[in-house]
């Protein structure tokens, strides 16, 4: 029914199968949407938020996917900036990722800013002296540049493209592509670091304070080179992932392995400068400030938040991966190259954790004890409302838009010559789409 | 935001801020025009109506 749609030379599954799965994911974002709503109407009083956590599940989750659709920009810088030409064929994925992961954190702050109404005020009556007037700034202009990444996407769609005027949109787009991908990549790394410099500013804090370089805490630099580094490491776990649910081969082994080695190496230089960054914290800044490493790490309820945070997120979701990725049998050897972007994908999400949840968990003053937070079903709802919209849009493009440039060459079609046959059952859906691939000459 | 809003103040700060502000959002501006402007006289001089 929709075949006219879809991108030539690739099979998609049935169109009652398509419904079928997207009715399921769109009933999880219903869910979502109804608790938005109530946050909507009813206030943040729906949230167990309260005085100690400003911060809570909503800005983890924020923080969460701002790093992991950090692919999308280094994935750009490498094309475009440094020019590694093999990574066109992901580079489409890379940005679709990006611009789910941007438009979820602009939904996830709309419902945190509790009054959506005055969302324009950051801009207007901006406060210069914040980080986060910094990040608000650079996130809204970059999902503009991931928009711009995106729409000749929409333009190459099979029925869309034989429109002239949207097909020479979508080719003076591309030529110009390097100029917006230079400008994201710039805006990347002001936005991801100063993410991190939220918590490194805060001298209140022990936990989160880092020293400076110029106006710039380390966890400034340390969150852009985490992005970098891991950011690319979920583009190809939701490659992978995809492969596995289409049951094809999508992308050639020779571009998940630059792309894993690259990562590999920013990882592991990564894992090196945050190592360096915590020794000397724990060493000198910590007991500059009247603290032990372990008043972080200790007699707080049920241990949640002990020793083996740091042991996670540096030795397990950092070096291991790292390890992993940047040894050729590592990366060539499916099992593995699974487990180290699995696990990169969980070490940034623990470290925004600890740099988000544990720094409001953490006393502050001699007299207080530790922090406790559980957050209610409408943040949860709320949180998962993203995965589900992602999940749908990933999908739609997959399933309508030329997302996977190798899509055809590793998966070939053999088809016969349908036009006589279909004209004698009198389909005449199927003889316009045969009379399409007759006519539609092949794309320069 | 602009110089005209009565918040500004002719300051480091708010140059190096809104000015990246705009600085970006001229690019991608000026990028899309021209784009949409090359797109509209390529089509009226029949490129890309090959289907």
């Amino acid at each position: 029914m929709d075949s006219a749609l879809i991108p030539k030379g690739v099979k998609r599954c049935p169109l009652p199968q398509f419904g079928v799965a997207l009715m399921i994911v769109g009933a999880v974002l219903l869910w979502g949407v109804f608790a938005l709503l109530l946050v909507w109407f009813k206030g943040l009083n729906q949230t167990n938020m309260n005085n100690a956590y400003g911060f809570a599940l909503w800005i983890w989750a924020d923080l969460g996917v701002i790093a992991l659709g950090g692919g999308a920009f280094f994935t750009g810088f490498l094309k475009y900036i440094v020019g590694k030409d093999e990574l066109k064929n992901i580079i489409n994925f890379a940005v679709l990722i990006g611009f789910i992961c941007y438009s979820s954190a602009l939904l996830i702050l709309a419902i945190d800013v509790g009054q959506p109404l005055r969302s324009w005020f950051i801009f207007w009556h901006a406060n210069v002296h914040s980080m986060l007037t910094e990040v608000a700034f650079c996130l809204s202009c970059y999902f503009g540049v991931l928009t711009i990444e995106y729409i000749p996407l929409i333009l190459e769609n099979r029925q869309v493209d034989k429109v002239p005027f949207f097909h020479n949109l979508s080719h003076n787009m591309h030529e110009v592509m390097a100029i917006f991908a230079a400008t994201g990549a710039f805006l990347s790394f002001f936005h991801q670091g100063s993410l991190g410099g939220v918590a490194g500013v805060m001298f209140g804090r022990p936990f989160g304070f880092r020293e400076h370089i110029l106006i710039w805490p380390y966890s400034f630099f340390l969150f852009t080179w985490s992005a970098a580094a891991c950011g690319p490491c979920f583009t190809i776990f939701v490659t992978k992932l995809t492969e596995k649910i289409a049951g094809k081969k999508l992308v050639k082994d020779n571009v998940i392995e630059l792309l894993a080695k690259i990562s590999g190496w920013m990882l592991f230089t990564y894992i090196i400068a945050k190592s360096i960054d915590t020794i000397y914290w724990a060493n000198v800044t910590v007991p500059s400030m009247g603290h032990t490493l372990m008043d972080f790490y200790s007699n707080n309820p049920g241990s949640v938040y002990g020793i083996w945070m740091l042991i996670a997120e540096i030795g397990v979701c950092g070096l291991l991966p790292a390890i992993i990725l940047i040894t050729e049998k590592g990366r060539k050897t499916p099992a593995l190259l699974w487990t180290a972007v699995i696990l990169a994908s969980i070490g940034v999400l623990l470290n925004r954790w600890v740099m988000v949840l544990q720094v409001m968990a953490v006393p502050v003053l001699p007299f207080e004890t530790w922090n406790r937070y559980f957050p209610s079903w409408q943040e949860i709802a709320t949180t998962i409302l993203p995965v589900a919209y992602g999940v749908i849009l990933l999908m739609i493009s997959y399933r309508y838009l030329p997302i996977f440039p190798q899509e055809a060459e590793l998966n070939p079609i053999e088809e016969p010559d349908p036009t006589p046959a279909l004209e004698a059952e009198g389909d005449a859906e199927a003889v316009e789409l045969a009379q399409d691939a007759e006519l539609a000459p092949a794309k320069g | 935001m602009l110089p005209f809003s009565f918040e500004w103040v002719w300051d480091t700060v708010h140059l190096v801020f809104h000015g990246g502000l705009w600085y970006a959002l001229s690019i991608l501006g000026m990028g899309m025009t021209y784009c949409i402007i090359k797109a509209a006289v390529d089509t009226y001089q029949g490129k890309g109506g090959h289907h």
